[in-house]
């Protein structure tokens, strides 16, 4: 009888379909991406119901961190092209008598994440190359009365674009007391209405529940 | 002439060339798992929501005298220190401050706060139910863009749940303040709104929680 003679040589999978798939995905991935910025202060954010999505862009948002530090950010959406970022700083720098070279308003505009630098260090907070070293510099906004300049910071950036929006962004272990206070600051400068930033969380009540 | 020699020489070899030329897509496979994973680890997915809120408007004017509202309709809720919660009913006045009435305690559980505010809300909260129902099941036919535009109306029009104030003991976290307003959405409370605290009713917390207030002053310090 003779032998059935089997193919000698290794099995050769085809992976063409294999990389299809996968280039699908990895476009997908990477057209759908928001890069995840490196906040100054880690945030958990508390959840809510709400299923309102956070808007791109006219929006300033405001970074309250667990150890009651403020930080500022303005959008990085199609403002970007309309060039708020450093014609915020510009009109800050303009009020603490502070002159910034274009060089440096350019490097403002890239900074991808929020700001918590007092105005007095923001030319070496600029200046400084290396990310750990920026981090330095990044104590939070003043906001004593004596030295107010979150409030300055809003005035400023509603003056450039009156169509901003605030957010809130905070951590559930934030106190009240900062949140408090920032919120007065924002109530002096007329803003009234805020979005807080939250991450979705269902909840359902139902017919019966409150027929009970 | 050219061709015809090329054609002769071709001839010979074609035997070698039956298979398509194999490439090996492994490393291709690797990069692009590699990359995949990237991707996947630094992309945040769902982007973050906003909740809106609309504070009152500061009097400005030291003449004007504050709105006025049914104290019969008014329930008073006071974020406490250490996740608690406390709520009164009414209104208390500044003058009684040595005769003040114990804050009731409650949590933000869907058994504690929840409750009592669907309670209170019943009615209204039955029609927005109801009307939810019926959009759901299709006998009521609207888009789904003016789904939150005719709840809105059906709040405006109610006048039988309570004006919530909410107030915030300064010892309170700020993921009190977003769960307390998250309550207000999920029970459809028409009219609430947030407040500053007076000091009546910080004494209150005090006296409710078991706080010395000189102590938590120099805490605070």
């Amino acid at each position: 009888m003779p032998k059935i003679k089997l193919p000698t040589k290794s099995p050769h999978i085809d992976m063409t379909p294999m990389v299809d798939l996968f280039s699908v995905v990895l476009t997908f991935l990477m057209l759908t991406t928001t890069m995840r910025q490196q906040e100054p202060a880690p945030v958990d954010t508390p959840f809510s119901i709400s299923e309102k999505p956070t808007p791109d862009f006219n929006t300033m948002t405001l970074l309250l961190s667990t150890d009651d530090k403020v930080f500022l950010n303005f959008d990085n959406g199609p403002d970007t092209a309309l060039k708020f970022r450093p014609k915020v700083l510009a009109e800050m720098g303009k009020r603490y008598n502070i002159e910034f070279t274009e060089s440096e308003l350019r490097q403002f505009e890239k900074y991808p994440s929020s700001i918590g630098v007092p105005m007095n260090q923001m030319k070496e907070f600029l200046a400084a190359k290396e990310n750990t070293e920026k981090m330095k510099f990044q104590t939070g906004i003043p906001l004593d009365s004596l030295d107010n300049q979150l409030a300055m910071w809003i005035l400023v950036t509603r003056q450039v674009n009156p169509n901003v929006d605030a957010c809130i962004k905070g951590d559930t272990e934030t106190g009240f007391a900062i949140v408090k206070k920032v919120l007065d600051i924002m109530a002096d400068r007329n803003v009234y209405k805020f979005n807080l930033i939250t991450s979705l969380e269902a909840a359902k009540i139902n017919l019966e529940e409150i027929q009970q | 002439m050219a061709e015809i020699i090329q054609e002769e020489k071709e001839g010979g070899k074609k035997k070698a060339k039956k298979h398509a030329p194999h490439i090996d897509m492994t490393p291709m496979v690797d990069l692009m798992c590699l990359l995949i994973t990237f991707f996947m680890l630094t992309t945040a997915f769902s982007k973050a929501k906003v909740m809106e809120i609309v504070l009152p408007e500061k009097i400005k004017d030291p003449n004007a005298e504050p709105p006025r509202i049914s104290a019969s309709r008014t329930l008073n809720i006071v974020l406490g220190p250490d996740n608690k919660l406390y709520y009164y009913p009414g209104s208390v006045k500044p003058e009684d401050f040595n005769n003040l009435p114990p804050l009731a305690e409650t949590d933000y559980s869907p058994t504690g706060i929840r409750q009592l505010l669907l309670e209170r809300n019943r009615t209204l909260a039955k029609k927005i139910a109801e009307f939810n129902a019926d959009v759901i099941s299709g006998k009521i036919k609207i888009p789904q863009d003016s789904v939150a535009n005719e709840i809105r109306k059906l709040k405006n029009i109610d006048d039988t749940g309570p004006i919530v104030l909410i107030k915030a003991y300064k010892a309170a976290k700020y993921g009190n303040f977003v769960d307390i307003l998250d309550e207000m959405n999920i029970c459809g409370i028409a009219r609430y709104t947030f407040v500053d605290i007076a000091w009546y009713e910080e004494k209150m917390v005090e006296t409710a929680a078991g706080i010395n207030p000189s102590a938590a002053a120099t805490a605070q310090n």
